[in-house]
Formats: structure tokens, sequence, C-alpha cells
């Protein structure tokens, strides 16, 4: 397992520096969203099942996780690609962290990069939805210890 | 023809722009744009003669109650019902059908009874029948439809019987376009005893209603879909079976006489009408119906198949991966597509970005879109203010998209 160079507010600046290059041009901001979410490695079939929907998302993304020396591994998948772009940024910051690195993030990249914005107020409550549930496997495995 | 240019100039929100790009709106079937006239009715409604209608014995109150009666009258004409008693204003299609549901739904279905619907309905024509089906017994049964997105017509006779009591159909459906031969279904229906509903809310402002030719027992539409405002519709009705049926609401206005021996009931159309109206939406629907009018129905219908017919051909010969839903022969102007490898929330996101406004998703007729294993479709809908030039940006839009992530 890589070790995490970077910390979770170090992550967020970094993705916010690279939305910036995009000078808040809202089709390339979408374009750029979709290639991220191309790029994320998609999960098996056989995990795209029911339990593994994140509710409260107005398309379908599955969440998985795994517990690897103390660190939360997140895979996740969605029917869309800008779904998945959306997920795969919230990976990139909080993949391979402790679960209370998790617990305690601040993620403030989403408002920064003006995303409410663009993806309209229903694909923004699906957001929190996501970190929502992210969050709450992390607290899950906090209790395993 | 239509005069498009000139059309436009009466909706100011056609001059706005939306991220950037002149806003192209093809989310008609949805709702269409308000011209100015309907929305100057609201005001000077309400800044020159607000007042409740029907009881006042004062001035404004005459000229409100003037106006509400004479959007009535205008509907009248507009479908051409015998009478203006026939004609039961409502909150739009969704509330017309649930009142048919609710009253002549509860007072002729039993156990065993069928209520038949197209598999190509919208939910709200066909959740109100399960409600009721639920309660007394009676069951739901859907229409099929051929790949090309017609009623078989050889299954609903197959499907009809003594036991149905109910035909609930549309007009033309908002996820595919399909104009349906309501005339044979009402006439078919009518054989075995069966009342039929007819939802008109994607045929209201684009085809002519003729409710004596078609001879359909209940119409149901809204105003938001024929240039009024939303939460405003009506239910046309048989006046023999407006009477028969029980009240939907009971409150002020649909009674004559209420003591606790017993109440008695208003006369047509009243009786269906509890509570205070919504008088303003009411006026402007009025007005609405007179735009349409002074454009004509037949000039709207024709720019809109033209439409229609360029955008259809267009998409077939530039993006090729797309499938169209919705091949019927005879269509409102309704283009419902796929595009191979790319989700339709993403092509309407996209779109967005360039100021075009299309509906993505399942078009509130999911069953519709098991029919055909789909999740939901992109739908382009056009109105009598759109343009070839619009369609041609929407096209060159779809073109882009293919290349990036196709």
């Amino acid at each position: 397992m890589a070790v995490m160079t970077k910390n979770i507010e170090e992550i967020q600046n970094e993705i916010i520096d690279e939305f910036d290059l995009l000078d808040g041009d809202r089709e390339s901001t979408i374009f750029y969203i979709m290639e991220l979410g191309q790029d994320l490695p998609a999960i098996d079939e056989s995990d795209k099942v029911d339990e593994n929907i994140i509710k409260g998302c107005q398309s379908k993304v599955w969440l998985t996780t795994d517990f690897v020396d103390g660190h939360v591994i997140f895979n996740a998948d969605s029917n869309t690609d800008i779904t998945k772009g959306l997920i795969s940024l919230l990976i990139r910051v909080l993949n391979n962290r402790t679960p209370q690195e998790i617990i305690n993030a601040d993620l403030f990249f989403f408002d920064k990069i003006g995303m409410n914005g663009v993806i309209g107020s229903q694909r923004s409550n699906g957001f929190a939805s996501m970190i929502k549930q992210m969050k709450f496997y992390a607290l899950a495995y906090s209790a395993k210890g | 023809m239509i005069d498009v240019e000139q059309l436009r100039k009466e909706f100011p929100i056609l001059s706005t722009e939306v991220n950037g790009h002149a806003l192209i709106y093809f989310d008609n079937a949805a709702t269409n744009q308000k011209p100015k006239v309907v929305v100057d009715a609201l005001q000077e409604y309400y800044d020159g003669y607000n007042s409740n209608v029907h009881r006042g014995a004062h001035t404004l109150a005459d000229k409100a109650t003037k106006a509400f009666e004479e959007t009535r009258t205008l509907l009248q004409e507009f479908i051409n019902a015998g009478k203006s008693e026939e004609v039961i204003l409502t909150k739009g299609t969704t509330e017309g059908i649930n009142l048919v549901a609710q009253t002549y739904g509860r007072m002729v279905l039993n156990e065993g009874d069928i209520v038949l619907v197209s598999t190509m309905e919208h939910h709200s024509n066909i959740v109100p029948w399960q409600l009721i089906a639920k309660e007394k017994g009676a069951s739901v049964i859907p229409i099929p439809i051929s790949e090309e997105g017609e009623i078989i017509f050889e299954e609903y006779e197959r499907l009809l019987s003594d036991k149905v009591k109910v035909v609930a159909v549309n007009h033309a459906s908002n996820a595919l376009g399909t104009i349906n031969p309501v005339e044979e279904i009402i006439q078919k229906a009518h054989e075995v005893n069966a009342k039929v509903l007819i939802d008109g809310a994607q045929s209201a402002a684009h085809l002519t209603v003729d409710v004596q030719a078609m001879d359909c027992d209940f119409f149901v539409t809204s105003a938001h879909k024929m240039f009024g405002p939303t939460g405003m519709g009506f239910l046309y009705g048989k006046e023999e079976l407006l009477n028969a049926m029980p009240p939907f609401l009971g409150g002020g206005e649909m009674i004559k006489e209420v003591s606790f021996d017993g109440t008695t009931f208003n006369e047509l159309p009243y009786k269906f009408e509890a509570g205070t109206p919504n008088i303003a939406d009411t006026i402007a629907f009025g007005v609405a119906v007179q735009f349409i009018n002074k454009w004509g129905r037949e000039n709207i219908a024709a720019h809109e198949k033209a439409l229609l017919d360029y955008a259809t051909e267009k998409l077939k010969k530039e993006v090729p991966t797309a499938k169209i839903y919705g091949e019927a022969q005879n269509k409102v102007s309704v283009l419902s597509f796929v595009i191979e490898n790319i989700h339709n929330y993403d092509i309407g996101m996209m779109l967005d970005a360039r100021g075009i406004a299309v509906r993505t998703g399942h078009h509130c007729t999911q069953p519709l879109m098991a029919r055909y294993g789909l999740e939901g479709t992109v739908r382009a809908s056009f109105s009598a203010y759109n343009t070839f030039e619009e369609v041609d940006k929407f096209i060159e839009g779809l073109v882009r998209i293919v290349k990036m992530f196709g």
C-alpha cells in the first residue's frame, strides 16, 4: 500500500487548482468531471447490488469498502459518468485514510470549485449523500478498532 | 404558416441567456413558456379586481366572476363541449384523473372489475386507478404496445370484456410522442359499456380536440402545457355522468344547503369545485386559450410537425449511435432517444451547459421504460416558438458530445 504523502487538505487544494485552470467554463468543467468519471476503474458487476447503493442519489451509485492496515479503501461506480467523476474526487481525497481522518475531514473543495452551481441542487444533495455514506463506513470501521 | 419571429416576441423568457448561451427551450412537454399576455392577466387581476367569485354583491366580485366564467366558456368552445357546465376547473391533469377515479371509479368498480390503461401512460394515469382498484378489489391492466410505440389494437380488443369499467389512455404520449387512435379506442370501449377517460396533457396545445366527435366520457388536461399557468387545468365530463357521480371534495361553493341533518349539493359545475378556486390562474388560463386561438392550432401543429421531422432526420443522419424511441406513424413533437455509451443524465447536463434545456430520465413512465428495458431517455419536445436554427444547435451539441464521450 502506497504511503499517502499529501493530507486531506493538500489534496483538496490540488483539486481546487486543477478546476481553476478551467476558468469557470461550465462545459469544460462538466467535460472534465466526465473524464475523471471515465478514468475511475469499474467495480465488479457482482458488487452492483442494492445494498451497496448510496441512498439519496438521483443516479445509481455503488460504494464498496475494504479495511486494510487500519485504512479505509473505497471503490465506487455509477451508471452516469458525471456522478462517477464526482465520487472519484471524493475517493481521491478520502481513500486510504484512517477512519478518524475520514470522520474528521472538513471537505471544502466542493464549495470552493463552485460545483453546486454547475451540477444543480439535486446532484449536490446526492454529493452530500456520498460524503455521508463514506463517513458512515469510516465510523463503522472505527468502532471495530 | 406561423411567423415564428413574431411569435417569439410574445415570450420574454426566449430572449434570456442560460449559462452564457441564448436559451434553447426544448422541454415543452414538461411545461411550455408563457406569453406576456398571460403573465399580464395575473397582474391585472391582482392589481385591478382581486375579489372572490360567485358570492360578493359588489362590482369587483362581479368583474372577477365574469372573467372567471369566461374561461369556462372559452374552454367549452376550445374542446367543443356541449355545455359549459361540463367543464370542471381543476389543479391540472393529475387532479382531474384523481377526481374521476375517486368518484366515477368509486361508483362503478367492484371486485373483479378491470381498468384498462395503456403501457405508455404517465404515472398520473396509472396510480390514481391503482389506488381505487386496490380499495375495490379491481385490477389495472396495461394494454400492450408495439416496438414502434403504438397500442396493439388486437390486444386491446382481446382485453375488452364486460368486466372492463373504465379505459384510461392518453391522447398523445409524453415519453414517445405517439398520438393514439382515441376515437377507435372509445368506440370499442363503448361496445362493452366501459367509459373512457382521455388524458389530454400532451394533446390540448398541439392537436384539435373535439370531445363530442371523439365521444370520450372524460377529458383532462393542464393549463401549464398550453401556455397557461401552473396548478391549473380542467376536466370535461359528460353531463349525465357528472350528475350521477358523488362529489369529490367537500366545502364551500359545492353545496346547495347544509344542515346537521344532511347536506345537498350544488349543480354542475360547482358540485366539483369546492372552496375558493384559483381565480387568477383561471383567468390567465382563458387568456392562454385565446392566445392559442389567435395563432391557430393547425398552424402551431404544422410548425411543430416540421420541426419534429427535421430534428428526427438530422438526428438519424448526424448521430448514428442514437436510437429513437417512439416511431409511431402519428406523433406530436416529442423526440425521445438514447445514445450508445452515454447516460441520458450526462447528455442533459452537457446540453444545459450550452443553454439547451431537454428532459432526461423516465418521464414519469416507468412501466413504459421497463417495456423497452430502459432507465430513461433524452427527450426534446418542441413548441410553436422553436426554430430550425435551434434544432441545428441542438444536433451540433449532440455531435460534439458523441465525439468526446461516445
